[in-house]
């Protein structure tokens, strides 16, 4: 930016490549460490030693791990949750978002009101446990996808998305003879492909991320998600059928490493995708930011 | 223009108004009927009675709420959260934004910018849970480094004076990153030509910093602050929840888990109703008049 280079200027730019590298390390080292813990030899962690770079090797917490049902079977219900949850959550935005970006829908404004009042109130909790409770969906794998089914925000992304679609193209395609379906199915959401497959990234995100439905309306183990397994395993301490004296082949495995492995493999697949999908999200957020 | 009569505005839109209608359904059935559930605030709600057999009980349980030693600790709890939240949390994506501008390593940047979003994608869960472990006064990581160094080792999350510490920094930690694409995007809006002015009047980097970057980016800052203000009392239950227990709740506990606990733990319902909805309208009216005010200052609003 600036092409003088005085002793100050350049004194700033080490300063804040440190800052920013100290920075990096901040958000790195947790999964550096927890890593290296979880591959480690029991004798070093035990005695504290290691730090980020793991102490022998040593893939017995993981076996522990996949020896334990619930992690499988809490994979298999956020599987479930992730893909039923994505897709009936964009087929009902798609519903929603498409009939309120034309101009001039009768009730239009109405609808939109109805939808944006909703970010403003809610009945709280009680009521829509209550709810939920009265619609027979305790307990149910419909707990997990209908109560945050459509979010009214990403709703209104995907609405100003498809209003800046030109009306042109939906013009040529109703003098070429396409019902109002047809050019929705094949005009617009082909055109809007970048915007759908950010926000259902964003719907799957947050459904794999979901701790608190699973919480209030889940009591049935067998249905329990991902995210209450590693719950129950890293902080509320049941750990069932592996303790320190459990062990893999003979060999006892420590209860840190244990609970380490456990949080990285349910971080696992973000971390996984992540690097390939971040130009999604950052997407999402630009279209996000231009409101309508 | 005289616009069509709503029978034939219904028949041109018919098709428009069938694939609106299972939203309009799902928003009523799930987000509506709740709204009206409300109504059990005023009750002496039974679960076998229903709302039909309840009986009413006017503010009953309101004044209940405010005679209660723990209302003003909650309500305490509730709005320092969500202060320091904002008093803190929301100048650091800021500060990231300016720095990363500063950068001339471009893949550095990227790098660092990389790094910087992916504790937003992590789950609540395994955020409190990293910290529990990494906390720990026996074997977390922490303290490890706090004995090494000469000092006794905390309960960091026993301790009540801990709580607020480690859940906004976490806070930072997961959102400052994913909080500076906003700015940054503001910032590449600049239009180069006022900086190469700038350094015309001699202006060094500082300066350029201080007279071009701030001002170019202060319509987003000072939008964004708005918004949060009205946002500030939304404190996720999820967090506070996995991080708080009994000996930290002079701190740790907010409306949304004391709800939860007297509410559904406790089947409490009409109690913890009447409190969700009492704090529920004072976040309406605060969303509502920072809205107003971002309008009224033209440059964006909600809706």
């Amino acid at each position: 930016m600036v092409k003088n280079r005085n002793g100050l200027s350049l004194l700033f730019d080490y300063a804040n490549v440190l800052v920013m590298a100290l920075l990096t390390c901040a958000m790195l080292f947790p999964f550096l460490h927890m890593a290296a813990v979880s591959i480690s030899d029991p004798g070093p962690v035990v005695a504290g030693r290691v730090a980020l770079w793991p102490k022998g090797l040593n893939f017995d917490a993981y076996a522990a791990v996949f020896q334990d049902k619930r992690i499988l079977i809490g994979y298999k219900n956020t599987l479930i949750y992730v893909v039923l949850g994505t897709t009936l959550s964009l087929f009902f935005s798609i519903l929603g978002a498409y009939p309120l970006s034309r101009r001039n829908l009768v009730f239009g404004r109405t609808f939109m009101m109805l939808i944006v009042f909703t970010m403003l109130f809610s009945g709280g909790l009680i009521p829509t446990y209550l709810v939920i409770r009265s619609y027979g969906l305790l307990d149910t794998i419909w707990a997990m996808v209908l109560p945050g089914l459509v979010s009214p925000y990403y709703l209104i992304v995907m609405r100003t998305f498809f209003q800046g679609i030109p009306r042109e193209l939906e013009e040529s395609g109703k003098i070429d003879g396409l019902s109002d379906w047809m050019i929705m199915l094949r005009i617009v959401l082909p055109l809007s492909m970048p915007v759908l497959l950010t926000i259902g990234l964003f719907y799957a995100v947050g459904i794999w991320s979901n701790f608190f439905s699973a919480l209030i309306f889940l009591r049935n183990e067998d249905l329990h998600p991902l995210q209450v397994m590693i719950r129950n395993i890293v902080m509320v301490g049941q750990v069932g059928d592996m303790t320190v004296s459990e062990s893999v082949g003979g060999r006892p495995v420590v209860l840190e490493s244990l609970k380490y492995a456990v949080i990285l493999v349910g971080t696992l697949p973000i971390l996984c995708v992540y690097p390939f999908i971040q130009k999604h999200f950052v997407q999402g957020v630009m279209i996000g930011s231009v409101k309508g | 223009m005289k616009s069509p009569s709503i029978a034939k505005q219904l028949k041109r839109d018919r098709a428009f108004v069938l694939m609106f209608a299972p939203v309009l359904l799902y928003f009523i059935l799930f987000k509506y009927v709740p709204m009206f559930g409300i109504v059990i605030s005023f009750m002496d709600y039974n679960l076998f009675k229903g709302i039909t057999g309840s009986e009413w009980v006017g503010f009953k349980y309101y004044a209940q709420f405010f005679e209660n030693r723990d209302a003003f600790v909650i309500i305490k709890n509730t709005v320092l959260l969500g202060a320091y939240k904002l008093l803190f949390g929301f100048p650091a994506p800021i500060v990231l934004a300016l720095l990363l501008n500063e950068l001339r390593h471009a893949i550095f940047k990227r790098f660092v910018q990389t790094v910087s979003y992916l504790p937003h994608f992590l789950s609540n869960v395994v955020v409190a849970s990293m910290l529990i472990m990494l906390l720990s006064p026996s074997t977390g990581w922490v303290n490890r480094i706090i004995e090494g160094l000469g000092f006794p080792a905390i309960s960091f999350l026993q301790e009540s004076e801990w709580f607020r510490s480690i859940y906004v920094l976490s806070e930072i930690w997961q959102q400052v990153g994913w909080g500076s694409i906003l700015y940054l995007a503001a910032i590449t809006t600049i239009d180069p030509q006022l900086y190469e002015a700038a350094r015309m009047d001699g202006a060094g980097r500082w300066k350029q910093t201080l007279h071009v970057t701030l001002p170019g980016i202060a319509a987003t800052v000072v939008i964004m602050f708005i918004l949060q203000i009205g946002h500030a009392l939304e404190i996720g239950f999820e967090k506070v929840f996995l991080l708080s227990n009994a000996a930290t709740y002079d701190t740790s506990d907010v409306i949304a888990t004391y709800v939860y606990r007297v509410g559904i733990l406790q089947g409490g319902f009409s109690y913890a109703t009447a409190i969700d909805l009492f704090m529920g309208v004072i976040g309406f009216l605060l969303v509502y008049a920072t809205n107003q005010l971002s309008r009224r200052l033209g440059e964006t609003s909600l809706w």
